[in-house]
């Protein structure tokens, strides 16, 4: 990102007059973080396609959207929301246009879960100060990053997760995101800490009740300590019109598992960036991803896995289903750090094209300074395959049926790894509906 | 088997077509009637396959000349699907796996388009789960070849039997076998011919395209033809195929010319 030492920036300026004046928390060192995250965002310039990071994908629509404070709206009642919830996550937290919503949310009965905290951050902060402050603005910097910058210094609402030492949770926690109001920039946080050989699978939901112009920018963080594991979900659904820019930053301790499925659907331009840092001895991550877009949508995913202990597993398979003009990027980086011996990384980028005028941009780019170690990687694109087209109309189907059941199939390997029953069928049914109109 | 006054079913008139601007069919005449069973026997590159292919819809073959009626409708007005749901079918020479599909999900979709077709309440996914097992039990399927993905994984046998389950569901009026015998051991083939026998009716025809005779054996067909070039030049009963195997083909087209149509 642009290291541009520019203090007067107008996009900031733009941000700040759509944002409503935050109550300073009675604890301190939260008041400096999001107090040193507004001076840094100050000197940072929005991304531009000459930067390297951001070669392919122009933000700035983004900050031509003008921007106002959210109403104090009338809260979605249970019914608006209802058909966002996930019959089997029924630990949930919910937040419309960036504000915890009590009452959509579900409480913990304690003894049930084990001392599992689900809550919202604003009044974490003074009662877990001790096992927050570690890691909120830590693991996701944001000295070199705008979009962090910001999110942190409007910190206020947001997911908090700490799943205590050895507990199992079984039922998965679902923290949704609703965007309601056009022309708003919301600033969602999630912090996860998955204490020493704990388990928990999280659910990161972006959805929006109307399609709206908005802007998310979300920043997630994830702790694991030693061997812990973490499944953690993510599904970007935002509004048709809205511009979805995220950052997640995740450490994995010793002997520690973290699976992420990240899927993006919705957004005029969508951005998300996953760093995995593997900082001790037998870390492993699984991540995998799934972009599917079309007409004249953009999906950036960015990764970094960053091995920088020896005997650390990876694993990644990202796919692109791109239909209509619709341009999907995908740029994962493995870094092998000098020491990192006996790594063992495997990435796969497999692209779907479903139009002539789709495009996809992938590059994997490995860098290792470590001796001793395996990394595979492997990218392909493709359309889809004229004999299976016709093994299915030969059956009966009409090509719109038997392109939608090839694109389904080329994007079920992921949705699969979704271990949420209900979750992979609603996204089933969206991957089905998804070439419905075939584009000439 | 050959009745008086059946129905004709389908009608090929000097048919010819080329792939990749080779011609390969060079003018295929052939009357196909209901109940009766056909031979099509030749050997590689004589053209029986691509037959096949054309009269499925396949896009990569391209039809140049002459006509094909199928129950009086002109054939190739009709997209593959709707040659499908027409009553044509196509046992794939090598069927196409689909990682991601589970089979059962397919077979009913293709069931459903049929039954929707003819005007027939399509099943739901519990309801088809009965219905198919049923079905499997002709071709001694395993039901876990249901929750596996289309084809996927599945050996020659195996995938073969899966096109002839299809032909159960879809209960065509016309079904191609195109070397539906290639990769089966004995008992596939038995197992195999025998489901194609039981689903053979007075009301429907199949085409079986062969190289070997063996297959024959089973499915006892009414007439032999015998292709080389991209024509049919000879013409017999059940009795030719048994001279092809002692003989071979190339005494074919030497002792006589060649004889179109049944």
């Amino acid at each position: 990102m642009s290291m541009s030492m520019v203090v007067s920036n107008s996009y900031l300026d733009s941000i700040l007059k759509g944002q409503p004046q935050l109550p300073p928390s009675s604890t301190t060192w939260f008041n400096q973080l999001r107090a040193h995250a507004l001076e840094q965002a100050g000197t940072l310039q929005v991304p531009t396609t000459r930067d390297e990071e951001w070669r392919f994908t122009d933000i700035s629509p983004l900050t031509r959207l003008p921007l106002r404070p959210s109403h104090a709206i009338s809260a979605p009642q249970v019914t608006d929301v209802e058909r966002f919830q996930l019959d089997d996550a029924t630990i949930r937290l919910v937040f419309v246009d960036g504000a915890f919503m009590p009452h959509l949310s579900s409480r913990l009965e304690g003894s049930e879960h084990e001392g599992l905290v689900v809550t919202d951050l604003s009044v974490a902060v003074g009662t877990h100060a001790s096992i927050i402050e570690p890691h909120l603005g830590r693991l996701a910097g944001f000295e070199n990053n705008l979009f962090a910058a910001l999110n942190t210094a409007y910190l206020h609402h947001g997911a908090l997760i700490i799943v205590p030492r050895n507990a199992k949770i079984q039922k998965p926690v679902h923290v949704l995101f609703i965007a309601t109001q056009a022309g708003t920039a919301i600033h969602p946080r999630c912090l996860l800490i998955a204490q020493g050989g704990s388990e928990v699978t999280l659910v990161e939901d972006y959805v929006a009740l109307q399609d709206e112009a908005y802007v998310t920018n979300a920043v997630t963080e994830v702790a694991l300590e030693n061997n812990a594991r973490v499944n953690h979900v993510r599904v970007q659904r935002d509004s048709m019109e809205a511009f979805h820019i995220a950052n997640c930053a995740v450490s994995v301790a010793h002997a520690s598992c973290y699976r992420s499925v990240s899927v993006a659907l919705g957004g005029r331009i969508s951005r998300y960036d996953l760093n995995a840092r593997l900082e001790a001895e037998g870390a492993e991550c699984f991540i995998d991803g799934l972009a599917l877009i079309k007409g004249r949508q953009l999906a950036d995913t960015h990764t970094c896995i960053d091995h920088a202990k020896p005997h650390g597993t990876s694993r990644q398979s990202h796919k692109c289903i791109v239909d209509g003009a619709a341009h999907a990027v995908f740029n994962g980086k493995i870094l092998v750090r000098a020491g990192a011996v006996r790594t063992d990384s495997a990435q796969s980028s497999r692209n779907l094209l479903l139009s002539a005028r789709a495009r996809v941009d992938t590059k994997p780019q490995l860098e290792i300074f470590a001796d001793d170690v395996k990394c595979a990687h492997g990218a392909t694109v493709g359309q889809l395959d004229h004999e299976e087209l016709f093994y299915l109309r030969s059956r009966g189907l009409t090509e719109n049926a038997a392109r939608n059941l090839l694109t389904y199939a080329f994007g079920a390997e992921i949705i699969d790894r979704i271990p949420i029953v209900s979750l992979k069928h609603q996204l089933e049914q969206l991957v089905l509906a998804q070439t419905e109109k075939i584009e000439p | 088997m050959i009745r008086e006054g059946s129905r004709i079913l389908l009608e090929v008139r000097g048919l010819r077509a080329v792939v990749n601007g080779i011609e390969i069919l060079k003018g295929i005449d052939l009357t196909v009637r209901s109940g009766e069973v056909h031979a099509i026997m030749g050997t590689n590159g004589s053209g029986k396959s691509t037959f096949a292919k054309v009269l499925a819809g396949h896009s990569a073959y391209q039809v140049t000349g002459g006509s094909v009626l199928f129950e009086g409708r002109d054939l190739f007005d009709l997209a593959p699907e709707e040659r499908a749901r027409a009553g044509v079918f196509l046992a794939f020479q090598y069927p196409i796996e689909i990682p991601g599909v589970a089979n059962s999900h397919f077979l009913r979709l293709a069931y459903n388009t049929m039954q929707a077709q003819r005007g027939k309440e399509e099943l739901d996914p519990l309801e088809f789960e009965d219905f198919v097992r049923d079905k499997m039990k002709l071709l001694e399927m395993n039901p876990e070849f249901l929750d596996r993905g289309v084809n996927e994984g599945f050996s020659g046998g195996e995938k073969k039997r899966n096109e002839i389950l299809q032909m159960a569901l879809l209960e065509p009026r016309l079904a191609i076998l195109d070397e539906t015998d290639s990769g089966l051991d004995i008992d596939a083939l038995r197992i195999v011919t025998t489901g194609v026998n039981k689903l053979s009716t007075a009301d429907n025809a199949i085409i079986l395209v062969t190289h070997y005779q063996r297959m024959l054996n089973y499915i006892v067909p009414d007439f032999v033809h015998v292709m080389r070039a991209g024509q049919i030049i000879k013409t017999g009963g059940k009795e030719l195929a048994l001279d092809l195997e002692t003989r071979g083909y190339d005494w074919v087209g030497a002792e006589q010319p060649a004889m179109a149509g049944a």
